[in-house]
């Protein structure tokens, strides 16, 4: 018997129909992805009560003021409130971390402080505390435009994260470009395809009943063209999501979004 | 256990008809799930849910299985008087959890 993948591949190149040259999205045409979702899904993102994100950064905010560790400190303890000193600061992630001389998530900086400050264990990739952390983290930043620092030393980092983004990959070979930037508003199956823009994460996905991070996302669209993806945490991934929020600078924070 | 989000309007009119929304944070695990070894992740679900008003019982529902995660619930009453919302939900292990709210009424 003929195995289905083939024919499935040809299916899908047939519906996306041939490939024109990669042609950036013009800032005037930018679209977060909650426009790309029915009426019922934008309004249970955009009402506090409905949107199942705002449990997870509850969590956080308890977990913001739990002591633990050796350190017997809670994020709280050096931090203060979150409304004042974490505004702001998830929408300029990732950024270059000089202890290690590269770009970390956001993520990646709270297991930092969790190691060196706390004196704890790192919280495990998609772990329910490490989102609930980054959720309500990132709700402080929410309505603020997304701000990658200008800072030099990302330079050759974001490049590579742009090189993978137009890179042909998987089985049915395939970059993230030309779905992203020259099939967006076309429909995969019954999904419309989005601009990709990372400014809601992490977000609450009805298909996955809970929270995940921009990598699970990453890391379902690269399975989705029969990629091996790559592990979590991963330098590329860093790097894709350094030139993702390039793209998406000055567009609004959005965290947490709700997706289908 | 599981933490809510509970939308109740503060201050109303006697006699208004008032929306309350219930946000309940529960993973609602059917018990058909497989893991990745093929065993059944074992059924942890909320069975049943109520809301008194003072004392009076004005709402009730029972869950299944079918039921999303973090189920959400949305319900009317009449503002009678000034007074206290209960809500309660009940688990698999017939473990209880209570959540107040008051309601002011003019
Ligand atoms: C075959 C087409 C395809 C390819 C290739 C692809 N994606 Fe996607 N991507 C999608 C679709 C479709 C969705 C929306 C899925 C849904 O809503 O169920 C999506 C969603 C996303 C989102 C979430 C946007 C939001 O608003 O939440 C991001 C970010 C993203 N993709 C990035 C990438 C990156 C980076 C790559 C390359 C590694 C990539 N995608 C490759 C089809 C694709
Ligand atoms: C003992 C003190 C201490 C504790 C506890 C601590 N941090 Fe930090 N945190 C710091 C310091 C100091 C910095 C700045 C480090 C630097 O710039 O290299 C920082 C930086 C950060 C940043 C980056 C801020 C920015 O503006 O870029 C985030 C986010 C953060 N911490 C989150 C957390 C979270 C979440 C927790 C709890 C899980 C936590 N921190 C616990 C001391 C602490």
């Amino acid at each position: 018997m003929k195995s289905a993948a083939p024919v499935g591949a040809l299916a899908l190149i047939a519906a996306l129909g041939a490939f024109a040259a990669l042609a950036q999205i013009a800032e005037a045409d930018r679209k977060s992805g909650s426009a790309f979702m029915s009426a019922q899904t934008q309004q249970m993102q955009h009402d506090d009560g409905t949107n199942p994100g705002m449990l997870s950064a509850l969590d956080g905010e308890s977990l913001w003021k739990t002591k633990t560790g050796g350190a017997d400190k809670s994020c709280a303890d050096c931090h203060g409130e979150a409304q004042t000193s974490m505004k702001g600061v998830a929408a300029r992630f990732p950024a270059f971390n000089e202890a290690s001389q590269t770009p970390i998530d956001l993520q990646g900086r709270i297991n930092l402080c969790r190691q060196d400050q706390q004196k704890d264990t790192p919280l495990a990739p998609e772990s329910r505390d490490l989102l609930a952390l980054s959720t309500f983290i990132g709700l402080q930043s929410r309505g603020m435009p997304t701000a990658p620092p200008d800072d030099q030393r990302l330079t050759p980092f974001r490049e590579r994260g742009r090189a993978l983004w137009s890179q042909r990959m998987g089985q049915l070979n395939f970059s993230c470009a030309q779905c992203h930037e020259d099939n967006w508003g076309k429909h995969l199956g019954s999904a419309p395809i989005p601009q990709a823009h990372a400014n809601a994460y992490p977000i609450y996905r009805l298909e996955w009943q809970g929270m995940g991070s921009l990598q699970r996302r990453l890391r379902n669209c690269m399975s989705g063209v029969r990629a091996q993806a790559f592990p979590y945490g991963a330098q590329e991934f860093i790097e894709l999501e350094l030139y993702l929020a390039q793209r998406a600078r000055g567009m609004p924070v959005e965290t947490p979004g709700v997706r289908p | 256990m599981a933490r809510a989000l509970v939308n109740v309007p503060t201050k109303v009119k006697r006699g208004d008809v008032v929306e309350i929304k219930v946000l309940i944070s529960h993973p609602m695990e059917t018990g058909f799930r497989p893991d990745p070894n093929g065993k059944f992740y074992p059924r942890d679900i909320l069975k049943s849910f109520a809301c008194t008003y003072d004392s009076e019982h004005v709402f009730s529902a029972e869950l299944f299985p079918a039921v999303s995660a973090n189920p959400f619930l949305s319900f009317t009453v009449v503002a009678t008087q000034t007074g206290v919302l209960t809500f309660s939900w009940t688990d698999d292990k017939d473990q209880t959890q209570v959540q107040t709210a008051k309601i002011e009424v003019e």
